[in-house]
């Protein structure tokens, strides 16, 4: 345990920032499945596992630039969402929450596993994308990758929201969320749009997984832990609403950093999981969410 | 219980005495097994009959032994003595957990029984002073009766009988409930709890009452597996262990005991089986293959089990023991049947 002085309290807030960030990300990549689904995804954390894993591959193995490592994560983990999506959740003949909590549990192994065998057990890690000389401001010392992180997090929010607000596919997309039949009457197919929600939420938690690896390292059982903490976050939010699940994510990863430093770091994860079980027993629809807002899904 | 389930368990009640004497080299392996058996049933009270998911079960597993594997090293208490508070504490933590959560549904049950689970390895692993970290505890007594040790790992048979027949009172017990007034209002949770509250069930206090059965099982099984194995690391409250439990549970059947205690055995067999390594080369060279081909078993544990639920979902989500039940109905009606009569009319 270190002294609680003012220059470590803003140190702890700023590297708990940018852990919120990652949290972030993996919220934003179970609402969006939520959302058009009504299914939470627990094989979401693994999405970022191998986000992470195929970045350090392409990078230092397949001796890709690293914008193209970043992109190959993305698209790589987007395609595996849209297989999952079509060889394990479409098929299902008779979809109900408990066939489909554990077809996505079956998912998270599988690919956990797959990654055992691909990777093995090391540890993995890039440099930080620029360079290791980290950011001071006044006695906080910023990591360099931290904005990094940062700038992708605005990039999904930003992204996302004009593609749920100004595109033809992202209105389909809201609006089979909303209501199938009366979707599939306006020419919306709602089976592709759960196809395309699983694409760009996997894309998205390879994006997290690229981001991250230099700060967090990345392992083939790193995933549950992530999609805990994601979930924790959504769940602080509010399920579904992707801007409090932003600030949650944030909230949630300065919560920890601190809890870290005052308490001590081996009771972070506790804490934190404490903190989102309060949550879900007092308040389900989120620490923003308005009570009549927590609707039932449609599985 | 029917006539029925009074065979099968009289059959099971045969098959346990004499599976040390079927199997003289192998059977001490199904003691494991046997605790694995004895949580899935419980599970599958709470899983299959009320319909409810827990993802942190291995939390109340831990809990039994923890309780027992610290009453009995640092104050010398004796196990027999140990199991009391030991399911007290499991009943107190199940009271606690399971009053606020069971009620949540689907999604938000599942992951708040998960962030549970984790939140009890996380405590085991950081409360050095008490449960000794990540190393666990280790020279926990066995259960001794006079100068006579129940050893895990010994070829003495008495540790296996003590464990099935365990298995054996909990599968009793579960039977019992499942055919009563409490089983009955279970299953109408299960398929439909609005209806089932308006027809007078007063659903979330018999959803409490099972999760709190379903722990007592896991600590039973808990301070049982301590004191055989002597030692005990955070590992056995992990989340990896409370899935390994629903997939015992869904595997053979969740809407059945029985098929709860096929789908523990088989898939204990598998688990024990993936973490021998003797045994898979064994296997691979009965099979005519080379031992090179699967070098490292436990690299495809997570495979095989992603496989095996996800197909387990998508193809036959009642379990493989209804599964084989219809498909030998339909084998019967369709084809048995209409050449008995061929054969009677010819």
């Amino acid at each position: 345990m270190e002294h609680i002085t003012i220059t470590n309290l803003l140190q702890w807030i700023a590297t708990g920032l940018a852990i919120g960030c990652i949290y972030a990300m993996v919220a934003v990549g179970f609402n969006i499945i939520y959302n058009a689904t009504g299914i939470i995804n627990l094989a979401q954390g693994e999405f970022v596992m191998l986000g992470s894993l195929i970045t350090v591959s392409a990078y230092d193995n397949w001796g890709f630039p690293l914008p193209l490592a970043v992109l190959a994560a993305v698209v790589i983990v987007g395609a595996v969402g849209v297989g999952f999506e079509r060889i394990a959740i479409r098929p299902v003949r008779k979809p109900t929450v408990l066939i489909l909590i554990i077809i996505t549990i079956a998912g998270s192994y599988f690919f956990r596993g797959a990654a055992l065998n691909i990777w093995g057990e090391g540890v993995y890690k890039i440099g930080q994308f620029f360079g290791e000389t980290p950011i001071r401001l006044g006695g906080v010392t910023i990591r360099n990758q931290v904005p990094v992180i940062f700038v992708a997090l605005i990039f999904v929010a930003v992204a996302l929201g004009l593609f749920f607000g100004r595109t033809m596919t992202g209105k389909a997309m809201r609006a089979s969320s909303y209501n199938r039949t009366a979707a599939r009457l306006v020419g919306v197919n709602p089976g592709n749009m759960v196809m395309l929600a699983f694409g760009i939420s996997a894309g998205i938690a390879g994006l997290a997984g690229a981001v991250m690896v230099p700060i967090t390292q990345a392992q083939y059982d790193s995933g549950p832990m992530l999609a805990l903490k994601g979930f924790a976050a959504a769940v602080l939010g509010g399920l579904g609403n992707n801007v409090a699940a932003v600030v949650a994510g944030l909230l949630l990863g300065v919560l920890e950093e601190l809890s870290s430093g005052c308490i001590s770091s081996s009771y972070k994860d506790p804490i934190a999981l404490g903190l989102m079980l309060v949550v879900l027993f007092f308040r389900p629809s989120g620490l923003f969410g308005r009570k009549d807002l927590s609707k039932l899904s449609e599985f | 219980m029917g006539w029925s389930n009074r065979t099968a368990l009289l059959a099971f009640v045969a098959a346990v005495i004499a599976t040390p004497f079927v199997f003289p080299d192998f059977y001490y392996k199904l003691n494991t097994v046997g605790i694995y058996t004895l949580i899935a049933i419980g599970l599958c009270l709470l899983l299959g009959y009320a319909g409810q998911i827990s993802l942190g079960h291995a939390a109340f597993f831990a809990i039994g032994a923890y309780t027992s594997g610290i009453l009995t090293t640092h104050f010398e208490w004796s196990p027999f003595l140990a199991v009391f508070p030991a399911i007290a504490i499991a009943v107190v933590v199940a009271v606690l957990v399971g009053l606020p959560a069971l009620k949540l549904h689907g999604h938000y049950l599942a992951m708040a029984t998960l962030a549970f689970g984790e939140i009890v390895h996380k405590i085991l692993t950081a409360w050095i002073d008490v449960t000794g970290g990540p190393n666990g505890l280790i020279s926990v007594p066995l259960w001794k009766v006079g100068d006579f040790k129940l050893k895990y790992f010994g070829t003495e048979r008495e540790a296996f009988y003590i464990v099935w027949g365990a298995v054996i009172v909990g599968l009793v017990v579960a039977l019992h409930v499942v055919h009563s007034r409490v089983g009955r209002a279970l299953r109408s949770i299960h398929d439909g709890e609005e209806a089932a509250r308006s027809l007078g069930v007063a659903s979330s206090g018999y959803k409490v009452k099972v999760f709190v059965l379903s722990a007592v099982y896991a600590s039973v099984a808990g301070t049982l597996y301590i004191h055989i194995k002597g030692s005990v690391t955070p590992e056995v409250g992990s989340v990896d262990l409370s899935i390994l439990f629903i997939i015992m549970v869904i595997v053979g059947g969740m809407r059945n005991i029985w098929g709860a205690v096929l789908g523990a055995i088989v898939m204990g067999i598998i688990e024990e089986w993936l973490n021998d390594m003797g045994m898979i080369e064994d296997w691979l060279i009965v099979m005519g293959m080379s031992k090179e081909w699967l070098s490292e078993p436990q690299k495809w544990r997570l495979v095989i089990y992603g496989l095996i639920l996800g197909s387990m979902m998508m193809f036959i989500p009642q379990g493989v023991l209804p599964a084989v039940r219809q498909g030998l109905g339909f084998l019967w009606r369709k084809v048995l049947k209409r050449r008995v009569k061929e054969a009677v009319d010819a």
